[in-house]
């Protein structure tokens, strides 16, 4: 017989930073979490990672921002958001209703651009963690250039942990031949975490128009379809780098958490799939409290890389 | 509260070509239900993730049924198509905003329907039917003269029809029929094609009446958190801080004088 009550411990530890468990939300699927409180109690989040957040409001792209794959969807919102000072006033003063831990997903389309919103949020103490993100496929300028040449990351995650109070996570795209070296050279320029994956891009072609059903052309795919992709990235990202990976990539299920923990994941995010089921990250954080009764697992972050064994 | 429900088909009937007449009944109390929202609704499918909005055709409270009238355009509209009574369907919402009932009650309303717009026309139609004084003229365009819909707004409303083929009614689109017959508004509702719509905004801003519209976008989320469904917008909106706003939370009823279409 199974004892059912035994007590796991779910905590995971990143960077000094103590969550009360793995399970985050993806940047941009959630918004700062407002939108899915009807569904998700927040509290029970390991933590809420914004959507990204840049100095001044963003536009974003032309519509259609978004469509549907087989087994997944393409996006192209272009990181539409209203600025670090709205964000700081309105979402952070939210979310101060709330235990979960906060990430802030940070976008910029040159250096200075990101280090003024790095700035900006240095003395706010709702800010647990930062996530850079130079890993989005659907702005032009800045975003995923700094994400795809490992020497341009190394440069500019010196001088955002340079300006960083809190600590910081590079979140690495998957448009790039080697995620080892990404990884590596954010890890060198003193990246404190990484996190991956970000989407891949993608086109969808409407064959009746002959036209592009995005404006923006391409798209990030995201969703179940690309789930063994990114568990191949943070298994091969586990094997360079020392410092914690947050995984993410199409989890829809515990047992896609869970494969991506075992491939070296110190945590999860949940993207895409709140989409389709809103309350999925309620539903993988109980199923892997399960998976490690019936494993016996008494800390979650034992499993963390047991692949690597 | 929104929330994702579990629904049992109560039928699903064909009204015209490609066009489906789908009652659901839910088990749990949505909450209220008004002209202009719309709701998402899940493919069984496990390859097709996203929600498909569909907006709201009616609603009967007592019995819980929502009523969504819709056209197959796509694997997800086909597979709906093929529900059977009894089968169970996931629903996201009761989602987005509705039509102000109070500043149109007591005025000469047009309602203007383009296609697969009419639906949630009808609903509106229906709540300003008991309305006092209010005076609702519907105008439905079709593509040819398989009037789906139209038999149930000439109960509750004055009804023009409209084809593109000039098969049924006036030969023409919506606009060009309130043009031609001269029809009087001290307020327009719309919903349809987005060339139709810009028609009918031009028609109000002529006019100087107020005008309401119907939108629809590609939606990912259906709650307001991913931005995937904005409209332009021609203030900055209170939400974003940006000139768009999202059709499936600050719509999709917008105010025509606020969007550029």
């Amino acid at each position: 017989m199974e004892n059912t009550n035994t007590k796991v411990d779910l905590s995971v530890n990143i960077a000094g930073v103590t969550f009360q468990n793995p399970v985050m939300t993806a940047s941009g699927t959630f918004g700062s979490g407002m939108e899915y409180s009807d569904f998700v109690d927040l509290n029970r989040l390991g933590a809420v990672v914004t959507k990204g957040v840049s100095n001044v409001p963003w536009e974003g792209n032309p519509t259609p921002r978004v469509t549907e794959v087989t087994g997944g969807m393409l996006n192209a919102i272009g990181l539409q958001n209203p600025g670090v000072e709205v964000f700081v006033e309105r979402d952070l003063k939210f979310l101060e209703n709330y235990k979960t831990r906060v990430i802030v997903n940070v976008c910029g389309h040159t250096e200075d651009e990101y280090l003024a919103v790095v700035e900006r949020l240095q003395d706010e103490k709702r800010v647990d963690m930062l996530e850079i993100n130079v890993s989005c496929p659907n702005v032009k300028q800045g975003a995923m250039a700094f994400g795809v040449d490992p020497k341009a990351l190394y440069d500019i995650t010196r001088k955002i942990r340079a300006v960083a109070k809190q600590p910081v996570i590079m979140k690495l795209t998957p448009n790039v031949t080697s995620i080892r070296e990404t990884a590596k050279a954010a890890e060198d320029g003193g990246a404190d975490a990484v996190s991956l994956i970000n989407t891949i891009t993608g086109m969808k072609i409407d064959v009746e128009r002959q036209k592009f059903v995005l404006a923006n052309k391409t798209g990030g795919m995201s969703g179940p379809a690309i789930h063994p992709v990114a568990v191949r990235m943070v298994y091969e990202a586990a094997q360079t780098v020392q410092i914690p990976i947050i995984g993410m990539g199409g989890i829809s299920t515990w047992q896609d958490a869970v494969e991506m923990m075992l491939a070296g994941a110190s945590a999860i995010a949940v993207g895409a799939e709140n989409f389709h089921n809103p309350n999925a990250t309620m539903e993988v954080l109980s199923g892997i409290e399960d998976y490690a009764r019936r494993h016996h697992v008494a800390h979650i972050s034992d499993i963390v890389g047991a692949v690597h064994q | 509260m929104k929330a994702k429900h579990t629904t049992t088909v109560q039928s699903c009937q064909r009204l015209a070509e490609g066009v489906y007449d789908l009652r659901l009944v839910y088990e749990t109390d949505p909450g209220e239900v008004l002209p202009g929202q719309f709701v998402g609704v899940y493919s069984k499918d496990s390859a097709r993730r996203l929600p498909r909005p569909i907006s709201i055709a009616g609603y009967d409270p007592k019995g819980k049924v929502l009523r969504l009238v819709f056209r197959v355009v796509g694997a997800g509209t086909e597979e709906f198509s093929h529900l059977k009574a009894g089968d169970q369907v996931d629903v996201l919402g009761i989602l987005g905003n509705r039509y102000d009932l109070p500043a149109l009650s007591g005025k000469k309303v047009l309602l203007l329907g383009g296609g697969i717009g009419a639906p949630p026309m009808l609903c509106l139609a229906k709540a300003l039917h008991s309305l006092p004084g209010t005076e609702v003229t519907a105008v439905l365009g079709y593509r040819t003269n398989d009037l789906f819909l139209a038999d149930e707004f000439e109960e509750v409303s004055k009804v023009v029809i409209a084809t593109d083929d000039g098969t049924a009614g006036f030969h023409g689109n919506v606009v060009e029929a309130v043009r031609a017959q001269n029809l009087p508004a001290d307020v327009i509702c719309a919903c349809g094609p987005l060339p139709m719509l810009r028609g009918v905004k031009a028609l109000a801003e002529e006019r100087r009446v107020p005008c309401f519209l119907s939108l629809e976008e590609r939606m990912a989320c259906g709650v307001g958190a991913c931005l995937g469904c904005v409209t332009k917008t021609t203030k900055v909106d209170a939400h974003s801080h940006v000139k768009n706003a999202r059709i499936c939370t600050e719509g999709p009823v917008f105010n025509a004088e606020d969007v550029e279409i």
